[in-house]
């Protein structure tokens, strides 16, 4: 497919990068591309320039701190995770890579590209929530805020990453409890339902494809979230995979199941 | 743009827009018309090269971001007109029915044996997860490919 006309920059740094995209409001990040070279073929998404942020040395990588705290950098793509020793700090988080798509968009998908485009039907924004992720968001000038991930997802489509900015990197908290379930379209396919868990204590889980933004609830036990789902008035989307009903239903079950893997490790 | 991409060996310097895709210039610019154009949405895989060794999907990659990097198609496995043993293998499996998959299928398995010459069947067929068969043939392309594992 040939694609609108496009101008192409790839920046040196994330300096140069932010500067690029604040001077241009059609300027565009392009991370892995596995989800926005699609959407430009289909004219979903049109951008006037593509800021190419593959070869930032700066954004890539995984760092595993004396505490247990794994800081990622968002263009460390999904194959990098799930072979990454220090990754295995949190296991859950190249356990749920390994079940992205297939091999040559693991290759190629990023961790950052995930979250920033926030399909709600993506893995990994409510494995972020459950996980107490924290996302840093760096602006052009020098500034950088960090955001928690409940806090990070605000629609289809749409984080706290405001124009001109950039997610640098994600750090994620020590732990090993955790759990993630999905009904999908095929092996590793596309998520019909999903939910990713954790427990410290309490539970806490993450409902994904229910809503523009991940569900968070929390729980005395894993008893309890058929009703804690249920109180929290979902109403899915109905499309040609599943009624909004049946969405619902698989919430409470997927939510479920990921706290029971949690809770068993 | 300016581009200069190695392909099977040989460096190529092209003027290059930057809207078209990696498969479109290797087929329309190179004449390279190995790698296939199946579904061009990133699902089917028979565009699949291989970028600095890494499997990818030429369809959702930018000819422009390939600039100073080696490709490798499946123009680029036989030597000498000898196939590779792992052609041989698809051949002597009938792991092809209508071929269109084909070259997809090979850079998967290619870069499955070179990581890893010892796949199990659960490995093979994880590694050809993103390559579809239109035909369905999957069996034959999965003893094919197990039949060149060491």
């Amino acid at each position: 497919m040939l694609l609108r006309e496009v101008e192409y920059a790839k920046p040196g740094s994330v300096a140069e990068a932010l500067e690029l995209l604040a001077a241009d409001d059609g300027a565009r990040a392009l991370a892995g591309g596995q989800t926005l070279i699609n959407v430009m073929k289909a004219r979903a998404a049109s951008p006037d320039k593509l800021v190419d942020l593959n070869g930032l040395e700066e954004l890539r990588g995984i760092e595993l701190a004396a505490d247990g705290t794994l800081t990622i950098g968002a263009m460390t793509t999904y194959s990098e995770l799930v072979a990454s020793a220090e990754a295995k700090a949190r296991p859950i988080l190249g356990e749920v890579c390994a079940t992205i798509a297939d091999v040559q968009v693991r290759n190629r998908g990023t961790i950052g590209g995930n979250v920033c485009s926030n399909d709600p039907t993506n893995h990994l924004p409510p494995l972020m929530v459950a996980v107490g992720a924290r996302m840093t968001i760096a602006t052009a000038g020098g500034g950088e805020h960090e955001v928690p991930a409940e806090e990070f997802f605000l629609g289809v489509y749409l984080t706290a990453v405001g124009p001109g900015e950039l997610l640098t990197r994600i750090s994620i908290p020590a732990g090993k409890k955790d759990g993630f379930a999905a009904v999908t379209l095929g092996a590793d396919g596309t998520c019909i339902c999903n939910a990713a868990a954790t427990v410290n204590g309490s539970v806490r889980v993450a409902l994904g494809c229910v809503d523009a933004v991940p569900v968070l609830l929390e729980t005395g036990s894993p008893d309890e979230i058929p009703e804690a789902v249920r109180a929290a008035n979902l109403e899915p989307p109905s499309d040609v995979h599943a009624s909004s009903d049946y969405r619902k239903h698989l919430a409470a079950v997927l939510a479920t199941r990921a706290a029971q893997e949690a809770g068993a490790r | 743009m300016d581009v200069t991409v190695t392909v099977n060996g040989t460096s190529y310097e092209r003027d290059v827009e930057p809207r078209k895709l990696l498969i479109h210039f290797l087929r329309d610019d190179l004449d390279l018309t190995g790698s296939h154009v199946g579904c061009d949405t990133g699902n089917c895989g028979a565009c699949s090269v291989l970028l600095d060794g890494v499997l990818v999907k030429s369809c959702m990659l930018l000819a422009v971001q390939a600039d100073g990097a080696s490709v490798e198609t499946v123009e680029g496995l036989s030597q000498e007109g000898e196939l590779t043993p792992l052609q041989q293998s698809f051949n002597e499996h009938h792991a092809l029915q209508c071929g269109y998959c084909t070259p997809g299928m090979l850079m998967s398995a290619t870069a499955l044996l070179r990581d890893n010459p010892s796949p199990g069947d659960d490995e093979i067929r994880k590694a050809l997860q993103g390559n579809i068969c239109r035909c369905t043939g999957y069996w034959n392309i999965v003893e094919a490919v197990k039949a060149v594992a060491k």
